[in-house]
């Protein structure tokens, strides 16, 4: 029994995390905050000199082909320091997707330019719930009309990988008849973008059944996710424990209130929990097990639940201070919402995981 | 990341479970029972018979010294050796105190020519041991004990009540923690003694339990005398023989756990109807058979990452108390999930409904308890706040004050 990562993995993340309290500070997340930039370049920069961001594409692709498990610490730091770079765009969906799925051709082309961070890939490839009605997309084989509502960093994409009924498609977005339009988002240091095609050339990935790939690909982005939340959620905890000693009311550090003292107890509870399912959720993905679309779903309905719990707890914690746009309590909130609604909620994961269980007792 | 033994590992797991084949038949299902159809003279009996039997191939204590009966094992191989034992159906409960608590304070505790007399009939099976700590007046407070030690020359002379005492009705022996010195503070006047649970003076009472069960026991102990070469530890050092006693209570990563509940909720919801189609088809049904997974499967996973620091030679510490919170809680959510399944006809008992509801239903009914033994769930929330998050420990008013001077 070794349930754990190897003790190279976990100086692999000590130095992502060394990097990132560095660079990815509260003041670098703030300008994409402020609008002032739609990502770090920054921190995005150092996760792709460190082999860290590429940590899952293969050295043939010019990844730094370690695996998913280091990938997975990687996201769990990003998600500590609120790191606001496009891995879940670039590298959770996109490269998986073009690794999973594409042609060898295709590979050759977009991986190595991922990896190195010369583009930025976007993704959407399928969410139970919608809202808005884009103009439906079109393909005819070789050119795409049509929009997509709500792409992940589209406003700084050069790759969509788009999912259509049945098929998958890859576009260059440096190719004509591309437009796109920053939308503001709730959680801006994670911005969304309209993206519109007009005779736009689009190609198929690969060949072969889409809602497979579509859903394996979705897998592998919800264990990545659940790492992000079980970083950010652990991050928040920290931060409501440490406040909660430093505070004094009624004479006391009001950590010693059993109110609050049993509500972080709760908090801890359901962080632990999402983070074994979330190392299960690696395990899976790590060795292609059957046990895959179970895993990854309950790492992302317990991953979801308890960031979204400890960031909304952290702000009741903290009180007035934690509710004021200095404090990065509100980050967190944010953050959560935008990781735990990315690639649909979790009522549509929880039903997936069900019946994926009920099948499985067949 | 793997699943799987060490080479080491494995071999041992081969040799225990070749063990098992060939002395105990194996369980098909969680509702199975060793004693099914026994009474309790027969339980007892077999319970003895099958401790004497483990204690004869050396897997009574696994990690203890083999001169002193035991292995010489890790504590790995006593995780291999109760998830393979779970997985047959023989006697677990009876001597789980004897070997988690009694025994290995008396090994810690006690003068030699004591452990020569105690040790190894215990380790054998032949004399069952209890605890007695609680009282009707200190469960989570143990400190605030009022059991009265009075020393009479050689003698102690002892007079209370203990409670919550599992199996003290088939016991031989108990270790006792009482107050010998009431004007010391409370946690500072307390003493540890071996008892004979058939010396003149004490009583058994058994409590009717609300699953109708009487697992657990009144003890009542009227001048009951102690010599003081029984004494654990020196006079007024019971606080910290008890603490050991705590400590050693080994670290329950065995096979018994029912980590896989959603599948219980699966087969009722297959028959069960809502609005006349099968309850499974429903989407909240379904997402209460997840909700059961998250919960259950996440124990197991919790006690997965508890064996990987027992293999890697770590000592799991107190982040561990989540297991029991989850687990008795999620018992308790699911049990209840599966009653509604089959809305009011899930009162019935399984006598009507039907076998496969037995298992659920006496989940139900053993659920509350669960979630307070052994550390209710606010508790083992204080544990997880001050040990784990190192948040300030509790107000206490009755610290410094004596113990007779303490308002009751």
């Amino acid at each position: 029994m070794n349930f754990d990562f190897s003790d190279d993995q976990r100086l692999l993340q000590e130095e992502v995390r060394k990097m990132l309290a560095a660079t990815s500070t509260s003041a670098e997340v703030r300008k994409t905050l402020a609008g002032e930039a739609p990502y770090s370049a920054a921190v995005w920069r150092q996760l792709l000199d460190m082999g860290a961001a590429a940590a899952a594409i293969p050295e043939a692709y010019g990844g730094a082909g370690l695996g998913y498990l280091e990938l997975c610490l990687v996201a769990e730091e990003a998600g500590r320091h609120l790191a606001p770079v496009p891995l879940a765009s670039s590298i959770y969906l996109a490269a998986e997707a073009l690794l999973q799925g594409g042609s060898e051709a295709q590979k050759q082309h977009w991986l190595p330019r991922i990896a190195k961070g010369e583009i930025i890939a976007t993704a959407a490839l399928g969410s139970a719930e919608t809202y808005l009605t884009a103009a439906p997309l079109h393909f005819d084989g070789s050119t795409l009309n049509g929009s997509v509502s709500a792409l992940p960093d589209g406003s700084v994409a050069g790759l969509a990988i788009l999912r259509h009924d049945d098929e998958l498609l890859l576009v260059d977005l440096a190719a004509a008849g591309v437009s796109r339009r920053t939308l503001p988002s709730l959680d801006p240091t994670r911005p969304y973008a309209e993206i519109s095609f007009a005779a736009t050339p689009a190609q198929r990935l690969g060949a072969g059944n889409c809602a497979a790939l579509a859903q394996r690909v979705l897998d592998a982005a919800a264990v990545l996710l659940a790492f992000e939340q079980v970083g950010g959620a652990a991050r928040t905890l920290d931060m409501s424990r440490d406040y909660a000693l430093e505070r004094k009311a009624f004479g006391r550090q009001i950590g010693g209130f059993q109110a609050l003292k049993h509500k972080m107890a709760d908090i801890y509870t359901r962080n632990e929990m999402a983070r074994v399912h979330a190392y299960y959720g690696a395990w899976a993905l790590s060795s292609q097990a059957p046990e895959l679309p179970v895993a990854a779903a309950a790492a992302r309905v317990a991953a979801t639940t308890a960031y979204n719990y400890a960031a909304e707890e952290a702000i009741e914690i903290h009180g007035g201070i934690g509710y004021t746009w200095e404090m990065d309590c509100h980050l967190h909130l944010r953050r959560a919402r935008y990781l735990g609604q990315l690639i649909g909620s979790v009522h549509a994961w929880r039903a997936r995981l069900g019946d994926e269980l009920v099948k499985g007792a067949a | 990341m793997d699943f799987r033994d060490t080479p080491e590992e494995a071999a041992f797991r081969t040799r225990v479970r070749t063990w098992l084949e060939a002395n105990a038949q194996p369980r098909h299902n969680d509702d199975e029972r060793f004693d099914e159809g026994m009474n309790e003279e027969q339980r007892l009996a077999a319970a003895k018979e099958w401790q004497g039997r483990k204690a004869g191939a050396g897997y009574a204590a696994i990690t203890w010294p083999k001169e002193a009966g035991g292995l010489g094992g890790t504590p790995m191989q006593q995780v291999i050796y109760n998830q393979e034992e779970g997985k047959f159906l023989v006697p677990r409960m009876v001597f789980e105190v004897s070997m988690g608590m009694c025994l290995p304070t008396v090994a810690m505790w006690a003068a030699p020519e004591l452990k020569a007399r105690y040790l190894p009939p215990g380790l054998a099976g032949k004399e069952i041991w209890c605890q007695l700590f609680s009282e009707p007046s200190a469960g989570s407070d143990t400190g605030g004990i009022r059991m009265r030690a009075e020393k009479q020359g050689e003698e102690w002379v002892i007079n209370g009540q203990k409670v919550w005492t599992s199996s003290a009705q088939f016991c031989d022996y108990g270790i006792l923690l009482t107050r010998s010195d009431w004007d010391k503070p409370k946690q500072e006047g307390l003493t540890m003694f071996i008892v004979d649970m058939k010396a003149p003076g004490v009583e058994v009472r058994p409590i009717h339990q609300m699953s109708g069960d009487s697992e657990f026991n009144e003890v009542f102990f009227t001048d009951v005398r102690i010599a003081d070469s029984h004494r654990l530890g020196p006079e007024c050092g019971g606080w910290k023989v008890m603490l050991s006693t705590l400590m050693t209570e080994r670290l329950s990563v065995g096979g018994n756990l029912p980590t896989n509940l959603h599948e219980g909720l699966i087969t009722l919801a297959r028959k069960a109807r809502w609005n006349g189609r099968p309850a499974i088809e429903d989407a909240r049904v379904k997402a209460g058979i997840a909700d059961a997974y998250l919960a259950m499967h996440g124990l197991e996973l919790l006690l997965a990452r508890g064996i990987t620091a027992v293999s890697q030679g770590k000592t799991p510490g107190p982040e561990m108390s989540i297991t029991k919170l989850v687990g008795a809680k999620g018992m308790q959510d699911i049990a209840g999930f599966a009653m509604e399944l089959a809305g009011a006809e899930g009162l019935l008992t399984h006598d009507t409904l039907g076998q496969e509801w037995r298992f659920m239903q006496r989940l139900w009914l053993s659920a509350p308890g669960a979630r307070l033994a052994g550390g209710t769930d606010e508790v083992l929330k204080n544990v997880i706040a001050e040990r784990v998050l190192g948040l300030p420990g509790e107000v206490r008013s009755d610290r410094k004050i004596p113990f007779r001077e303490l308002e009751r």
